[in-house]
């Protein structure tokens, strides 16, 4: 590929407000996606730093380079963490990991701490997995449902548009919007037969936009069908890379009816802190003990 | 919890799930099954704090269950599937 | 007069001539991005005119399409009915074309029995492969031809043509050999055709239709899978719409779309 359209930016954020030479309980989470990873270190149960990164060919060097990067600049090294839990498609890969816990049980605890001990339903749109997952006020699931097995309703599966459309995936979703009429959804769900779709329909004369926007409709379909096999119940909060496309949230927004939470934090951290909350937790319970 | 473990992709929905409330790892599922797709877990994998053995759909298994299945669900007649069947709770069910 | 089947798959157009159960003139023509010129294209392709073809039979994904079409017939009818008249012994047809998949157990009469069939998904069907043989920027038969010669034993994980395409970048980063990919993704594609045989039950004799067929790679894997052997006739692609013609000769077809939507 010439030009990487599915390039999005690698970032990361340190809190100013603490000092976490002065914390008690500092805690890793490193969540290895088969797309992205990151990795954040919580001081006292607040969110201290984060980083967000491609994932490479190699599962432990992802994790090392997520982390690194989140903890650039602040002083902190991998010996300063008390605690680290990896999850993620590669959790069993995070070298440094005191233990590993499911994805899933993360997000739910992830997306607890970020949108507020009203969440009761979760999606979770990752690079290459879908999760519904419903928790209790304090985090903890009570029904999920996970599909990693397709294409559709994916990041990959958005990167494969980008790629044809030649639109740089943060743009997107922008400009999905900017259709004046909604075109009907793309037929195929499948990211393979739905692409030679899209290429028909270019070939037909339509619009970049009307073309996005048909996938996007579909998409939004597809991931609302398997959002009612579990239900959905407000409050609802969307994590993930792909909830900062405006264009699929917001057709999902619509088919529900129902609004989601806005999110303060980056969406796409919200396994690792589920990660790095737990291990904040199993310290106190080991203190507890000891 | 319900843990429902399998995939939807463009020809269907295929989950199975298990109320893991109601199971205690009593592993009676586990044999029953030709395709070997259950297995009991000393620590639940999706919830940490949890103190009872659990019984999973393996992680080899889970990405494939409509082909696993395939051989307990014939285009025909469909007797009772021998997992469900096997478990003294209840705690299995198929969405197909 | 003579009776055609035509059969409007996803990647081709395919047409059989016959006349008294006999194949008389044949055509293969790549379906494109305008399946109706691709039709047209087909039928002025033939050696026999088409004003000496008295009745037209439309089996196929797209035979909604065909303007000359006198009957329809569904996939699942023309490719027991094609196979059954090729080989009598037959009692399994596995047909795996460009976008789906379908496997079906027949009687002695070689009528049907039960089916399964995987659409949708391009996992089940030609697609993957092509998909993959693109990944690897190889073309098909040095996909195929590469699996032959492999002695490892490496298998997919993924379960979905777009994660397959990034499982191979792993591969490749850790330097697997091309030719135990090849296999593996042959072993992949087979492994899902044969749960769908085992659905309907597997009868002796199985035959092999369908472009994938074409594919030595996948049929060694399916042979493999299946622990017995599996039966390729010549144009393997063309038995549907042999299928279709021999429906028409004996009037078992319907006459209008509607009847044959499954």
């Amino acid at each position: 590929m010439a030009e990487e359209y599915w390039r999005w930016t690698e970032s990361r954020w340190t809190n100013p407000d603490i000092d976490w030479k002065k914390g008690d309980i500092i805690t890793g989470g490193v969540d290895v996606g088969s797309v992205s990873s990151q990795a954040v270190v919580f001081v006292d149960g607040e969110l201290y730093c984060y980083g967000n990164t491609r994932t490479g060919s190699n599962s432990p060097d992802s994790a090392h380079k997520a982390m690194g990067l989140a903890m650039e600049d602040t002083g902190m090294s991998l010996t300063d963490l008390q605690y680290t839990v990896g999850t993620g498609y590669g959790r069993v890969n995070v070298p440094f990991g005191t233990r590993a816990i499911t994805e899933i049980a993360c997000h739910a605890r992830g997306a607890n701490f970020m949108y507020g001990p009203t969440v009761k339903t979760v999606l979770d749109m990752g690079g290459q997995d879908c999760k519904a997952i419903h928790c209790d006020p304090r985090g903890k699931v009570t029904n999920f449902l996970m599909n990693d097995k397709c294409a559709a309703g994916t990041g990959r599966g958005m990167e494969v548009f980008a790629d044809l459309l030649q639109v740089p995936i943060t743009q997107i979703g922008e400009l999905s919007l900017q259709v004046e009429k909604e075109p009907p959804p793309v037929s195929s769900t499948c990211v393979v037969f739905a692409k030679s779709e899209a290429s028909s329909l270019l070939r037909e004369g339509w619009p970049k936009e009307k073309v996005i926007a048909a996938y996007c409709s579909a998409m939004a379909h597809r991931v609302v069908t398997l959002l009612e096999r579990i239900g959905v119940e407000e409050d609802f909060a969307i994590t993930g890379g792909i909830a900062k496309n405006v264009g699929v949230v917001g057709r999902i927004e619509k088919e529900l009816g129902i609004t989601a939470l806005k999110p303060k934090i980056d969406t796409q951290i919200a396994g690792a802190v589920g990660a790095a909350l737990f291990g904040d937790a199993l310290v106190k319970k080991e203190r507890k003990k000891g | 919890m319900i843990a429902n473990y399998g995939y939807k992709d463009g020809s269907g929905d295929y989950f199975i799930a298990i109320d893991t409330d109601r199971c205690d790892g009593c592993g009676a599922c586990v044999p029953m099954c030709p395709s070997s797709v259950f297995m009991v877990m000393d620590e639940d994998p999706n919830d940490p704090m949890r103190e009872e053995p659990v019984a999973v759909v393996a992680d080899d298994q889970r990405k494939k269950i409509k082909y696993a299945c395939a051989q307990c669900k014939p285009g025909g007649d469909r007797p009772p599937l021998p997992c469900v069947a096997a478990c003294p709770v209840d705690a299995i069910t198929h969405s197909w | 007069m003579y009776t055609a089947g035509i059969d409007v798959g996803a990647k081709t157009v395919k047409i059989v001539v016959t006349q008294d159960g006999k194949i008389v003139d044949r055509q293969i023509v790549s379906a494109g991005q305008d399946a109706q010129a691709a039709i047209e294209q087909a039928w002025q392709s033939l050696d026999t005119p088409i004003a000496d073809i008295g009745l037209i039979v439309a089996t196929g994904s797209g035979r909604k399409s065909t303007k000359r079409a006198n009957g329809y017939v569904t996939e699942v009818a023309a490719a027991s009915k094609g196979a059954i008249k090729t080989d009598p012994e037959i009692r399994t047809v596995v047909d795996v074309g460009a976008e789906e998949g379908r496997a079906i157990r027949i009687d002695q009469n070689g009528k049907v029995v039960d089916f399964a069939i995987n659409e949708k998904c391009a996992a089940g069907a030609g697609a993957f492969t092509e998909a993959m043989a693109r990944a690897l920027e190889v073309d098909l038969p040095t996909l195929a031809a590469m699996s032959l010669k492999s002695t490892g034993n490496v298998a997919m994980n993924a379960q979905c043509a777009v994660f397959a395409e990034s499982e191979l970048v792993t591969l490749v980063h850790s330097n697997t050999p091309k030719e135990d990919m090849a296999k593996a993704i042959h072993d992949a594609i087979s492994d899902r055709i044969v749960s769908m045989v085992r659905r309907v039950g597997m009868a002796e004799k199985v035959m092999l239709i369908g472009g994938v067929a074409l594919n030595d790679g996948f049929v060694a894997s399916l042979a493999n899978d299946l622990e017995t052997s599996v039966i390729v006739p010549q144009d393997p692609q063309l038995v549907s719409a042999y299928g279709a013609a021999i429906l028409g000769e004996e009037g078992n077809y319907a006459e209008s779309l509607s009847e044959t939507m499954e």
